[in-house]
């Protein structure tokens, strides 16, 4: 087991730059996320790491030795695909069997490795069988007992998860995570989907065009998003953009709102205000001041998204179409088109410095 | 139900037509290389005499083999560099690739006339002159473009995270290429080769270029004895390599289940 460096690594592919100067620190046996839209150099980091491919600059190391110029069958890592990449033309046993059978290890020990592994992902009984005769679950995790029986240093993911129906995926999300913390191997996972990235990791790192925008654990960076696109990818949020007071901002037409969280701006400066939708408050008749939530705005429902446990709103306020989710707790429900008060806390509300 | 029987009954027609079109020359072949008569004559009288005359026709023996023997030797080197050419052409981005894959076609559409004129003029201005060996160096020219378009094809449905895969977990190029995509490719690389051998056990033009009288192929050797009067030994020797041939498509068809995956 070991931590990982990334250190400046910058990567180009013509005029293109996937990664541009990222430096992140994998701690020694963390189960990290990379998330970001595609085409935001998430898989070309894992590359980078894997040793698929080299860095045009920049330091890659793995438990501490520098490896950026090592190629990937000499890293020991272990990887899972997308596609699972399980060889065709052998049994699950002999897939799981490969990484420690080019190493030339007795055959005794591959056998014993490779039940044991086998059984660590449950698959006990199915080592004949071939690739084209499991499903999709069971794939899974014969590429995952095949990346692991060799004991690599580092288990990199390739969005794992994305081939399997949402039920099974997230089955398979405890169970990676259940292995993880088992053999307590350092973990990176790339992913598009944001629900995965904040329920299966300790850190996340959000990617957006070769550059990281923020690192950190997954309710770091949802309470304290830095930018705009931190906030609105990493789950729902409303922005409200405006000149900074030094306490908050004030919009366009005169309204202030406070935040006590988030970026010191320099007032006068551009800033923008990031609230969740799950921290607003929602209520009809007049405005009435209340000091725990401080910021209240008005405006009219527009739209209403029954969800079972819960509703969305949307409200329209001068043309802005804010976001609110309200528990379903049996209150009375908001009709399209009727007057609302929203208010919430300044303490639900982000300061993010203008990019 | 009329039109649907009518149209099912002209499918078999059109069916039997085609595979008598194919196999009834080759049937009344064989069957005269049994027939007593030299000149065809009806009824039939069963014989195998000409099996036993071609037995003492050296000449045609001695082309045989080294028909057999050329075309085992074309199928080795043109497979093994053709499947190693097509690896290569797969893998690895280099200067000049377009052209050289574009290169790779000319020499199957070019007829085998200029070809065999122009190795020949080629083969005695380099000193090898005619004879055997210019005849295997002729043919594997020949089968190489054939091995690797058909192992390409066959490259282009390998995945290739799966020498990605290979490679991640310890595997030099070495094991990677033996037990991963060398696998995998193998029914393009035994179709490669049975399009080798069959370039190589049927060519008549290039091999009647190279030829010298005493070392010479086997249709270049049939063309000559039809020439000088033709007897139903070139029957039999025919039926011989017919059967052979078909059992060799046959089993290896069954083995690579060519038809498609049961």
């Amino acid at each position: 087991m070991a931590g990982v460096q990334v250190a400046n690594v910058s990567r180009s592919f013509g005029a293109h730059k996937a990664l541009d100067d990222v430096s992140i620190d994998f701690a020694d046996g963390g189960f990290y996320a990379l998330l970001g839209p595609s085409g935001s150099g998430k898989t070309t980091l894992l590359r980078q790491i894997a040793g698929f491919d080299f860095p045009d600059s920049g330091r890659i190391a793995i438990g501490g030795e520098s490896v950026e110029r090592v190629p990937v069958e000499k890293r020991r890592i272990g990887m899972v695909f997308q596609n699972y990449a399980l060889f065709p033309n052998m049994s699950v046993a002999d897939n799981i069997a490969f990484g420690l059978s080019v190493r030339g290890e007795p055959k005794a020990t591959i056998a014993t490795e490779v039940q044991r592994a086998l059984d660590l992902v449950q698959l006990g009984k199915l080592g004949g069988r071939k690739p084209h005769q499991l499903s999709g679950g069971q794939r899974q995790r014969v590429a995952l007992a095949r990346a692991i029986v060799t004991k690599p240093r580092v288990l990199l993911l390739d969005e794992p998860l994305g081939a399997l129906d949402k039920a099974l995926r997230v089955d398979m999300q405890i169970e990676l995570k259940r292995i993880q913390r088992e053999i307590g191997i350092t973990t990176i996972f790339v992913t598009h989907d944001q629900e995965e990235a904040l329920t299966m990791s300790d850190r996340i790192g959000i990617l957006r065009d070769g550059r990281l925008v923020q690192e950190g654990p997954p309710e770091e960076i949802y309470d304290r998003p830095q930018s705009e696109f931190a906030a609105t990818f990493l789950g729902d949020a409303n922005i409200f953009r405006g000149d900074a007071t030094g306490s908050g901002i004030k919009l366009p037409d005169g309204t202030t709102i406070a935040a006590s969280t988030g970026a010191s701006v320099p007032a006068g400066a551009k800033a923008s205000c990031a609230v969740r939708p799950e921290r607003i408050r929602i209520a009809t008749g007049a405005a009435k001041p209340d000091p725990a939530n401080a910021n209240m705005l008005t405006g009219q429902v527009s739209k209403r998204i029954f969800a079972g446990n819960n509703s969305t709103y949307f409200v329209d306020r001068d043309g802005q179409a804010l976001k609110v989710i309200v528990q379903n707790t049996g209150a009375e429900r908001l009709a399209e088109g009727q007057p609302v008060v929203l208010s919430w806390s300044p303490d639900s509300t982000v300061l993010i410095a203008a990019a | 139900m009329a039109t649907t029987r009518m149209l099912e009954g002209l499918g078999r027609f059109y069916i039997a037509l085609l595979l008598g079109f194919l196999y009834l020359p080759i049937i009344i072949m064989a069957a005269m290389s049994f027939n007593a008569s030299p000149f065809y004559q009806l009824p039939f009288e069963w014989t195998t005499d000409w099996y036993a005359s071609l037995w003492q026709n050296d000449q045609l023996i001695a082309a045989t083999w080294n028909s057999i023997e050329i075309a085992v030797i074309t199928t080795l080197i043109s497979t093994v560099l053709g499947s190693m050419a097509s690896l290569a052409l797969y893998r690895y981005e280099f200067r000049g690739k377009k052209v050289l894959q574009a290169l790779l076609f000319p020499p199957i559409a070019i007829p085998w006339l200029i070809t065999g004129t122009a190795m020949l003029i080629f083969f005695f201005g380099v000193g090898i002159g005619r004879g055997l060996v210019a005849i295997l160096l002729g043919h594997v020219a020949l089968a190489l473009p054939y091995v690797i378009v058909v192992v390409s094809a066959r490259l282009q449905t390998f995945a290739p995270e799966l020498e990605e895969a290979a490679r991640s977990l310890g595997a030099n190029q070495w094991q990677v290429t033996m037990r991963v995509t060398l696998p995998w490719i193998m029914p393009g690389v035994i179709a490669g080769g049975l399009f080798a051998f069959a370039v190589s056990f049927d060519q008549f033009v290039v091999s009647y270029f190279l030829s010298t009288p005493g070392q010479t192929t086997l249709p270049v050797e049939i063309y000559a004895a039809i020439r000088k009067g033709f007897t139903p030994e070139i029957n039999a020797v025919s039926t011989i390599i017919i059967v052979v041939s078909m059992a060799l498509m046959l089993l290896t068809a069954r083995f690579f289940k060519f038809g498609g995956e049961k």
